[in-house]
């Protein structure tokens, strides 16, 4: 479908391992495998839902993404420009490309800041614009996201959960960028605000054509944003697809799983969410063949030893031997 | 109204809290029951005082006696609030058993997890050390740990988030309460963990006959899990009855409002979510009328002028709005 356009972020082989320490002289004894060979790629004006439980290295890839990270090995590429080999001034573009609206909005707002100053950090940084040029467009801006223009002077103390939100998002915006990723931006929220937060993103995205790369847990929040959805188990993409079609016919086993573990409202027949047992492996020891199979009910043993590639089946990019191999 | 007493039941409990600004009542008169064997949610967003009535419950509110209780709770027909602290050590943990949000933090990390089981059963208990022992040993296997006797001599650090939080659970039945009052139990669980702690709690009910009052935001597992619910607003109780009539046929606006704005998995995508607009608003600064007539798009002068009543919908659902009073809002399923 999307075979002819070019990706605005493209992710090839990403491997992150974070080192143990450990012994009396401290040095490496272990490492964390937090992302294990993960490849993608986002489209210009699409919205990719990455899923996955905690651990599984959903947020340790935005960070990558997002140039904060540098992998263990791969790379990533941004519009062509590896974002990890490139010159001061192209790193320089790229900051104010790609932009992050991070989870927690109590802790990711420097306390001791106004919001005007906050959500004018960005222009500073920038450079070449007047006092009142900036001024302007930080009021304009704190419009756009819902706040009103006599925030301007106040503290990140004064404002509830969804008002901070709303500074970090303003704080992303206000740079102009193409590709923003927005980790778990409303995991922290209420429900009813929740919907606020939601619908701003969704309303911006469209007014100013933007990527998003929306990380989450709550996949029925991901599922109303994404085009496209990744779930990750154990730093793995195991299945990547079309956002209906994945909810439609999951094929890799934990992501059915997943799907059946969530509660769903409109269900009160008194039938609990189906459970997948055990717990997810340490990443410091990853199991033998297909990462999931100690958890999986219809392991094989072929399973036990191989470890699966991401094959297409049908339109979708899964990651087991036991999905359609055609 | 006069049937066999409930189980567990509160009546006009206001639970304060002293401040700067004066007396801020952070539960405002609800009234509420538990029978034998149920399982009740009470559900609501931050700061809607859901936590604070069933912490109040247990006299638990606060620990500097900054939280004042006023109203009623009996427990099997015995009035809870004056008892002495005491005579509330006895209740709590052997009668009425309470799990917490973060299995994380709530646990020692210091002692092992079978010495923490112990303290409950030393405390409440006149069992022998050997009994003590195997005691703590069936009851993690109650809860699904393998290898129940290696893990009892586990630090806290040692175990994954879901078998902390059994163990947790292990540690509240050790007395096999009356009632289990889990506090937002798996909110901080993967959602497969979370519907794994969910089965278990169920099984468990049905097991042991206790009750459980499960406190959550999250309408989905009230869903799937209640079988009442208590929705809870600003402190106020505004809607409250079987799970399926409260979430099948809301009768109250807030209720309708945080349905409405849940982004279904049947939903399409980019659709606009139906929002609540505004904040709760903050304690100091309650509206004096309906709680909730600050948000909500049906408001009449009445409803910023006088608190509504609870009004009886049929079947024990009730709902406190206006609307309803006046008979309006009738059923559209």
């Amino acid at each position: 479908m999307s075979n002819q356009k070019v990706p605005l972020i493209q992710a090839e082989h990403v491997v992150k391992h974070f080192p143990v320490k450990g012994g009396i002289i401290p040095r490496n004894v272990d490492s964390v495998k937090a992302v294990n060979d993960v490849s993608l790629e986002i489209y210009p004006g699409e919205t990719f839902g990455l899923v996955g439980e905690s651990g599984c290295g959903k947020s340790t890839l935005g960070n990558i993404l997002l140039g904060l990270e540098r992998p263990t090995g791969g790379k990533v590429l941004y519009n062509g420009t590896d974002v990890y080999r490139c010159g001061r001034a192209a790193r320089k573009k790229l900051r104010q490309e790609i932009q992050v609206v991070f989870q927690d909005p109590y802790e990711s707002l420097n306390p001791r800041m106004m919001v005007g100053e906050l959500v004018a950090e960005g222009l500073n940084i920038r450079g070449g614009m007047s006092g009142e040029e900036k001024h302007r467009r930080v009021l304009d801006m704190l419009e756009q996201v819902g706040l009103n223009p006599e925030h301007y002077n106040r503290y990140p103390h004064e404002f509830s959960g969804g008002q901070r939100q709303r500074i970090g998002i303003a704080r992303a915006l206000i740079v102009e960028p193409k590709f923003i990723i927005c980790d778990e931006p409303v995991s922290a929220l209420d429900v009813s605000v929740q919907a606020q937060i939601l619908n701003l993103l969704s309303g911006l995205q469209k007014k100013y054509h933007m990527t998003y790369l929306f990380i989450a847990h709550g996949l029925n929040v991901v599922k109303y944003l994404s085009d496209r959805i990744g779930v990750m188990y154990l730093g793995q993409l195991v299945e990547v697809a079309d956002s209906q079609e994945l909810f439609r016919s999951p094929r890799h086993p934990y992501t059915q799983a997943l799907l059946r573990a969530i509660p769903d409202v409109d269900r009160v027949d008194g039938r609990l969410p189906e459970t997948l047992s055990g717990d997810v492996p340490s990443p410091l020891a990853l199991p033998e063949g297909c990462l999931f199979h100690p958890r999986c009910g219809q392991c094989t043993e072929k399973c036990k030893t191989v470890r699966p590639e991401l094959r297409q089946v049908g339109s979708t990019l899964v990651r087991c031997h036991l999905c359609g191999g055609s | 109204m006069d049937r066999a007493p409930h189980l567990l039941e509160l009546e006009h409990l206001t639970t304060c809290f002293r401040s700067d600004q004066g007396e801020l009542p952070a539960v405002d008169d609800v009234s509420w029951y538990v029978d034998k064997g149920e399982i009740v949610a009470i559900v609501g967003e931050s700061g809607s005082g859901k936590t604070v009535s069933c912490l109040s419950i247990l006299n638990l509110a606060s620990q500097d006696g900054s939280a004042a209780i006023s109203g009623s709770i009996r427990l099997e027909g015995r009035e809870l609030v004056g008892l002495s602290p005491a005579e509330l050590q006895k209740v709590r943990g052997k009668e009425i058993g309470m799990i917490f949000q973060e299995p994380m933090t709530s646990l020692n990390p210091v002692f092992t997890v079978g010495g923490q089981i112990d303290e409950t059963l030393r405390a409440h208990t006149d069992l022998t050390r050997a009994e003590r022992k195997k005691r703590i040993i069936e009851l993690l296997e109650l809860v699904g740990i393998p290898e129940a006797a290696r893990r009892a001599k586990c630090y806290p650090h040692e175990l994954s988030g879901g078998m902390k939080q059994r163990v947790m659970i292990a540690m509240a039945l050790s007395c096999s309460p009356k009632i289990l009052i889990a506090d937002e139990p798996t909110t901080a669980l993967d959602v497969t963990i979370q519907a794994q702690v969910l089965n278990l709690l169920r099984q468990l009910r049905d097991r042991l006959g206790m009750s459980i009052i499960i406190v959550t935001h999250d309408l989905g597992v009230v869903a799937n899990f209640a079988e009442r619910v208590i929705v809870m607003y600003a402190g106020c109780i505004v809607e409250q009855g079987s799970t399926r009539a409260v979430l099948k046929n809301p009768r109250h606006w807030y209720t309708k409002g945080l349905l409405a704005s849940i982004p279904r998995l049947s939903a399409q995508k980019g659709v606009e979510l139906t929002v609540i607009p505004g904040n709760v608003p903050d304690i100091s600064e309650m509206p004096a009328g309906c709680r909730f007539c600050t948000r909500c798009g049906h408001a009449q002068p009445l409803c910023r002028e006088q608190r509504p009543p609870m009004t009886e919908l049929g079947g024990g659902h009730g709902a406190a709005c206006w609307a309803c009073a006046a008979g309006e809002g009738e059923a559209h399923e």
